[in-house]
C-alpha cells in the first residue's frame, strides 16, 4: 500500500470491512511450538466484524502468543491465519505493514517506548506513518488521552507514570489511528477496580459505538463479564450511556478458554457461568 | 553428547545467519528511504560526542606511557630524540584505532545491547512493528551510521591527544626539546600509515555497533537476559575488534606496502 492510502485509511473513522458477520480474524488449525514446547495445537476460531472474543487461560497458556500471531510478529508452524480475509501467516514484513495499519494492539505490560513522551508514544503511528498535519495529530492525541482520562499527562515520560496510567496510555496509543480491530493483552491486570472499569467502558464504547472488532485476553473475570454483559448506547449529542446488554448484543461477545494449547470452551457469558466443566469452574471461582 | 554438540553447532550457525541477515538488512536500509533523520542525528551525538571524554583521556595516557617506555628503551641506543617517531607511528597505525575501538565497545557496544535488549524483552520492538515501523530502519540504521562514521573521527582525536601526551612526557620528563619531538613525530608518519589508521576504524566501528545491535535484538529472558546480553556484546565485540584489526591490517599491508 502506498503512503497515500495509509493516510486515507488512518484518517477515516469507519474501518474497512464494516459489514457485520464478515470474519475479520480467522484461525484455522494453527500450531506453534518453541523447540520442544508446544504452545498452540490446532487452534481454530473465527472473530466476526464488530464482535468481541474474550480469551481466558492460565498464565503461560499461549494467549499473548495468539495475539502476536495475528499481527504477524510471530509465524505459526502450521495452519492458516487470516486478517480481513488475507493470509498473514505467509506475508512478508512489508505486506504485513498494510494489515497492521488496521489493527491496534495493547501489549501486556504496555510496551510504551520509554525514550519518548506520552504525546510521542500515542501519536507515534500518526507522526511517523502518515502525512497528517502536526496540529491534527496533536488534536487526535489529546482526544484519545482524554478518553482514557490522562489529558494532563501528555508531556510526561512513561517512567513518570504509574502502572495503571501506563496501561491506559498504551490503550490510547493503540486506538489513536482508529483501527478496525483492537487486540487487548490483559488490559486491566494490576489495575484498581475503578480504573479497570474505566478501561472496560472504553472497550465497550469502541465496540458498540465505533464498531471495532476486538480480542481481549484477560484473567480478570469481573472485567470479562462486565464487557460481555454491558452495552454502550448513544445519547443525544456526543454522549453515551452504558446499560445492561440486550440478549442480541450479549451474543456478540464470545468466550474462549485456552488450556494446554487447545481451546477447551467456546460460548457466551451465560453458558460460561453455567458450565459444569470442573476446570472452568475452578477457573471461575 | 553428540546430540549436544550437534545442537551447539546448529545454534551457532543460526546465530551467524541471523547476524548476516541483520547486517545485510541494515546495509540495504541505509541506502534507501525512508530515513529517520532525527534518530540518526541523536545517535551521532550519543555515540560521537558522548564518547569524546573517554577517547581523549585514553589517547592522552596511552601516548604518555608510550613515550615513557620507549624513551627508556631508546636510551640504550642513545636515540632518545627519536621518541616522537615511535609515539606517532604506534599511535596512528595501531594503538589509536584499537584502543579507541575497545573503549567504544565498552561504552557504546554495551549501551546498544542493553537498550535494544530491554526494548526486546519489554515488547517495545514488537510494539514498533505493530505500529508499522521497521526496527531496522528506526533503531539499527542510526546506530550503524553513527558507529561507522564516529569511530574513525574519534580515532583521529585519540591519535592527536596521544601524540600530545607523548610530547608532554618527552618534554617534561625525558628532556627532549619540543622542536625535536615534533620533527620526529612527522618523520615517523608515512602516508600509508595515515591511511591505515583511518581505514581500520570504519571496520572496527561497524563491528562494534553490529554486534551490539544483533545481541541486543536477540535478548531473551527478561531483565536478567538484558544483563547477560550486555556482557556478551562487550566480550564478543572486544574479541572481534582485535581479530578484525589483525585481518584488516594484514589486508592493508598486502595492498599498500
Ligand atoms: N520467544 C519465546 N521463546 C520460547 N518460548 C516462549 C517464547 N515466548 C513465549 N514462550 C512460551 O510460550 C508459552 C506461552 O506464552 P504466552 O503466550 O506469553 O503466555 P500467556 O498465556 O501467559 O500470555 C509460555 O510457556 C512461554 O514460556
Ligand atoms: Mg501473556
Amino acid at each position: 500500500m502506498s503512503p497515500r492510502n495509509a493516510d486515507t485509511r488512518a484518517a477515516t473513522a469507519t474501518p474497512i470491512g464494516t459489514d457485520r458477520d464478515v470474519p475479520v480474524i480467522e484461525f484455522d488449525r494453527v500450531q506453534l511450538a518453541f523447540d520442544d514446547v508446544v504452545v498452540l495445537r490446532e487452534v481454530s476460531f473465527t472473530l466476526l466484524t464488530g464482535h468481541t472474543k474474550i480469551v481466558l487461560g492460565a498464565s503461560g497458556a499461549g494467549k499473548s502468543i495468539m495475539l502476536k500471531l495475528i499481527l504477524g510478529l510471530l509465524r505459526p508452524d502450521g495452519g492458516v491465519i487470516r486478517v480481513d480475509g488475507r493470509r498473514v501467516d505467509q506475508m512478508s514484513e512489508r505486506e504485513l505493514m498494510e494489515v497492521r495499519a488496521n489493527v491496534g494492539m495493547v501489549f501486556q505490560e504496555g510496551a510504551l517506548f520509554d525514550s519518548l513522551t506520552v504525546r510521542e508514544n500515542v501519536g507515534f503511528k500518526l507522526y511517523e506513518q502518515t502525512r497528517i498535519p502536526l496540529e491534527e495529530v496533536d488534536a487526535r492525541v489529546r482526544e484519545v488521552l482524554g478518553f482514557v482520562g490522562l489529558g494532563e499527562f501528555i508531556d510526561r515520560m512513561p517512567s513518570e507514570l504509574s502502572g495503571g496510567q501506563r496501561r491506559r496510555v498504551a490503550i490510547a496509543r493503540a486506538l489513536a489511528a482508529r483501527p478496525g480491530v483492537l487486540l487487548y493483552d490483559e488490559p486491566t491486570t494490576g489495575l484498581d477496580p475503578l480504573t479497570a472499569t474505566t478501561v472496560d467502558v472504553e472497550i465497550v464504547k469502541l465496540r458498540d459505538l465505533e464498531n471495532v472488532s476486538s480480542i481481549l485476553v484477560t484473567h480478570q473475570l469481573r472485567d470479562a463479564f462486565y464487557i460481555a454483559e454491558h452495552e454502550a448506547v448513544r445519547e443525544v449529542g456526543d454522549g453515551f450511556r452504558v446499560v445492561r446488554a440486550s440478549p442480541d448484543k450479549a451474543e456478540e461477545t464470545e468466550f474462549v478458554m485456552l488450556r494446554e494449547g487447545r481451546l477447551v470452551f467456546e460460548g457466551h457469558a451465560s453458558e460460561l457461568r453455567h458450565s459444569r466443566d470442573e476446570y472452568l469452574q475452578a477457573f471461575l471461582s | 553428547m553428540l546430540k549436544l554438540i550437534d545442537k551447539g553447532i546448529k545454534s551457532a550457525l543460526l546465530e551467524v545467519q541471523e547476524y548476516v541477515l541483520l547486517c545485510s538488512a541494515a546495509l540495504r536500509a541505509m541506502v534507501s528511504p525512508p530515513f529517520f533523520v532525527h534518530d540518526i542525528v541523536e545517535q551521532l551525538d550519543a555515540i560521537g560526542v558522548g564518547s569524546l571524554t573517554v577517547v581523549i583521556l585514553t589517547g592522552l595516557f596511552t601516548g604518555a606511557v608510550l613515550a615513557l617506555q620507549t624513551g627508556l628503551t631508546l636510551d640504550q641506543f642513545g636515540a632518545r630524540p627519536v621518541v616522537g617517531r615511535l609515539v606517532s607511528a604506534s599511535m596512528v597505525k595501531e594503538l589509536g584505532p584499537v584502543l579507541t575501538a575497545l573503549m567504544i565497545t565498552g561504552r557504546v557496544g554495551s549501551g546498544i545491547a542493553a537498550e535494544l535488549g530491554s526494548m526486546t524483552v519489554t515488547d517495545q520492538i514488537n510494539a514498533l512493528r505493530a505500529l508499522g515501523a521497521d526496527p531496522v530502519r528506526k533503531l539499527v540504521v542510526p546506530r550503524f551510521l553513527a558507529g561507522i562514521f564516529m569511530v574513525p573521527l574519534l580515532t583521529v582525536v585519540s591519535d592527536f591527544t596521544g601524540v600530545a601526551g607523548g610530547w608532554f612526557v618527552a618534554y617534561m620528563q625525558l628532556g627532549v626539546g619540543s622542536g625535536v619531538y615534533w620533527t620526529s613525530v612527522q618523520e615517523g608518519l608515512y602516508l600509508q600509515d595515515a591511511w591505515m589508521g583511518l581505514i581500520k576504524p570504519f571496520f572496527l566501528g561497524f563491528v562494534i555497533v553490529s554486534i551490539g545491535c544483533h545481541v541486543g535484538l536477540r535478548t531473551r529472558g527478561g531483565t536478567q537476559g538484558v544483563g547477560r546480553a550486555t556482557t556478551r556484546a562487550v566480550v564478543a565485540a572486544s574479541v572481534a575488534v582485535l581479530a578484525v584489526d589483525f585481518f584488516v591490517t594484514n589486508l592493508l599491508v598486502y595492498l599498500m606496502y
